[in-house]
């Protein structure tokens, strides 16, 4: 278990159901992120974990219930403005900006902490210049973080696939989140490579960012999770600690059949 | 290489004479006086000739016959790359501007005109390049704002005499202006649906100018349109600044040649910039770019407007040049023609554009003899590109460094 420092910011999920056509792919789900926390969102396939990601990030809207973050809802907000609030993702199969260099890709996401215009950029002013050594320099910062900083200048699609995953968090890191949210970051990873992963993790939430991952792999999930989340058909159907979770009638059903 | 796969080529090159056979008589056989085998055969026995001769050649290369050459050539050739590469890439683009710049002293009026020609097509294939190469949009419709841009200052000079350097960052707002009316309803339109819809934007333009006889004259077009003024210094008693128009094609083709290098530092300074990155972030991935924190929509009508303005730069230039414009100029066969720049010579590259801008609108110039099968070699070039070296002929190349090496 680690021991995060904290910042102040909470997510809180109220009620969210989200509906496609005739499909429920979530109902009523209530969960808190709190400050400092690492939360696992476990639950067998096509349970709608990613889907709450998606409804988080505004990637998708809830047809119900609210999600709020800090303070405010994050009803109707764009992934952009989402991301501005401070919350950051990585994605289930990764999805890197492939024809571009590690470096790059790390620098795109700092895009919504700096505003530099179309002609601050055409007459390369020198608050453009000194805009652009800050990104590069939080970038290099990001990818040394993640021990991707000799493969700075490769294409991202030319890494390796364990460096694609790390990269992703880099780039994820790079937007100067409070909370994370990691779609199966193990998902591939070999068992010394996830236990890397694990480690990486505990970094994260020791620089105070609020960490919530979706996770298949239990070894990781039960090592570094300090609270569990299980969701079957889009429904809640437990949360507390691993150790309550790993004897929860409910979840042993769901995962195993009756 | 084995014998089975050597075989595998010679037939295949059959299959292909044959089906070129097919297709050629029907374009060269049919006479008035009925089919004709002759002439067919004259050309297509010399096509299948230089063919053959040249897989012959591909195979002997390959089973390692020219071994003697090819390997100290190649080693020159690591060497001369190496060489070329310590030289920093700004110093090839001041040699090349160089070069380019001294052009009007030693070439004839022929040459300078197609090298303006040339000119124009670089200023508006680094337009397209922003929204194609860069942000990743298909757009048929680029040469509207081309339009758009040479009747702005076509009809500001002829009713309101303005001049053209004033007129010139009107066209671009113009053409921005434009393209932001069109984009704002289309960008959320992705790939195809966008292609056709700016396809259906650019013939609306060609109407308009078509149609509104009262403003544009119609297919008549507008004549009259002034040439570049200049201040510059008159001695003839003591030191006065005069007036003079730029009508020498000499003189008009620095001002063609100093909006190239604007618009190459402009595009390049682009590329190389939050903007630039996150329009590539949506060439890649729309979503994640979103997720990473880049309003997509409206970056994607950012890149739009702005290739848009380049476009109404080169179109006010075009219009100043020619002092006529009329509709013709600007059908859906340019867009077609600046895309297949952009394409050619690599998208997203701006070396790449410009080399694919040269081939397209010098080559043809040069073999000005076989314009009867220009068209043929070009759609036949055009595919043995797609083909063989998909993505053009100086790709682009990852250039941000991290500062280590």
């Amino acid at each position: 278990m680690c021991i995060g420092m904290t910042n102040m910011a909470e997510l809180h999920l109220h009620d969210v159901s989200v509906r496609f056509g005739g499909l429920q792919a979530l109902a009523e789900v209530n969960f808190s992120l709190m400050p400092g926390e690492i939360v696992g969102l476990i639950g067998p396939n096509g349970a709608g974990k990613t889907t709450v990601f998606n409804v988080i990030t505004g990637v998708y809207n809830a047809s119900g219930g609210d999600v709020e973050y800090d303070g405010a809802s994050l009803q109707g907000l764009k992934p952009y403005q989402v991301l501005a609030k401070g919350i950051a993702r990585t994605f289930q199969n990764i999805r890197l900006f492939q024809n571009m260099t590690a470096l790059e890709n790390v620098m795109v996401a700092q895009h919504s902490r700096t505003g530099c215009g179309i002609l601050g950029a055409i007459f390369r002013t020198p608050s453009q210049k000194l805009e652009e050594e800050q990104i590069k320099e939080r970038a290099m910062e990001e990818l040394r973080f993640a021990e991707l900083e000799d493969f700075a200048d490769e294409v991202a699609s030319s890494l390796p696939y364990g460096h694609q995953r790390r990269l992703e968090i880099a780039r994820a890191l790079a937007s100067d989140p409070t909370t994370i949210l990691l779609d199966e970051p193990a998902a591939g990873l070999n068992p010394a490579e996830s236990s890397e992963l694990m480690e990486t993790i505990c970094k994260i939430s020791e620089r105070g960012i609020n960490v919530l991952m979706v996770e298949h792999d239990m070894k990781v999930v039960m090592g570094i999770c300090q609270r569990l989340v299980v969701l079957d058909h889009g429904v809640m159907i437990a949360k507390g600690n691993p150790e309550e979770i790993q004897k929860n009638p409910a979840v042993i059903e769901a995962y195993l059949g009756s | 290489m084995t014998i089975p796969e050597f075989k595998k080529h010679w037939t295949s090159l059959g299959i292909g004479m044959v089906w070129l056979f097919i297709l050629l008589w029907p374009l060269l056989g049919i006479k008035p006086e009925g089919l004709e085998v002759a002439s067919t055969f004259n050309v297509w026995w010399r096509i299948a000739l230089g063919c053959s001769f040249l897989l012959f050649l591909y195979q002997l290369n390959k089973a390692g016959a020219f071994k003697f050459i090819s390997r100290p050539a190649g080693a020159v050739a690591g060497s001369m790359k190496s060489a070329t590469s310590m030289v920093p890439m700004a110093v090839w683009f001041v040699i090349g501007i160089a070069c380019t710049a001294l052009i009007p002293q030693f070439a004839g009026r022929y040459a300078q005109d197609v090298a303006i020609n040339c000119m124009i097509y670089v200023c508006l294939g680094l337009g397209l390049n922003i929204v194609v190469g860069l942000a990743g949009m298909l757009d048929l419709g680029y040469i509207a704002f081309y339009g758009i841009g040479a009747y702005t200052y076509a009809l500001l000079s002829v009713q309101f005499q303005l001049s053209f350097w004033i007129c010139l960052p009107i066209s671009a707002g113009m053409a921005g202006l434009g393209a932001w009316l069109i984009g704002y309803c289309s960008m959320r339109m992705r790939g195809d649906y966008l292609a056709i819809v700016t396809l259906g934007f650019a013939e609306i333009c060609r109407m308009v100018l078509n149609n509104w006889m009262s403003l544009t004259n119609g297919p008549n077009g507008v004549t009259g349109i002034k040439a570049p003024g200049l201040y510059w210094f008159d001695f003839t008693n003591g030191m006065t600044l005069e007036h003079i128009w730029l009508k020498k094609l000499s003189l008009i083709y620095y001002v063609i040649l100093i909006l190239v290098v604007f618009t190459i530092i402009a595009v390049y300074r682009l590329q190389h910039s939050r903007i630039g990155r996150a329009w590539e972030a949506i060439r890649e991935d729309e979503t994640a770019a979103e997720v990473m924190g880049v309003p997509t929509f409206y970056m994607k009508l950012l890149a739009y407007c702005s290739g848009a303005c380049f476009g109404g730069m080169a179109g006010a230039f075009y219009a100043a040049r020619m002092r006529f414009v009329s509709p013709e100029s600007f059908t859906f066969l340019e867009s077609a023609m600046v895309l297949s720049m952009v394409v050619l010579g690599g998208m997203g590259s701006i070396p790449g554009v410009i080399l694919g801008a040269l081939a397209l609108i010098a080559l043809p110039e040069i073999f000005r003899e076989f314009e009867l099968y220009r068209m043929l070699v070009f759609g036949g070039v055009m595919t043995l590109m797609m083909l063989f070296r998909p993505q053009g002929m100086l790709p682009s190349k990852r250039t941000m460094r991290s500062g280590k090496d």
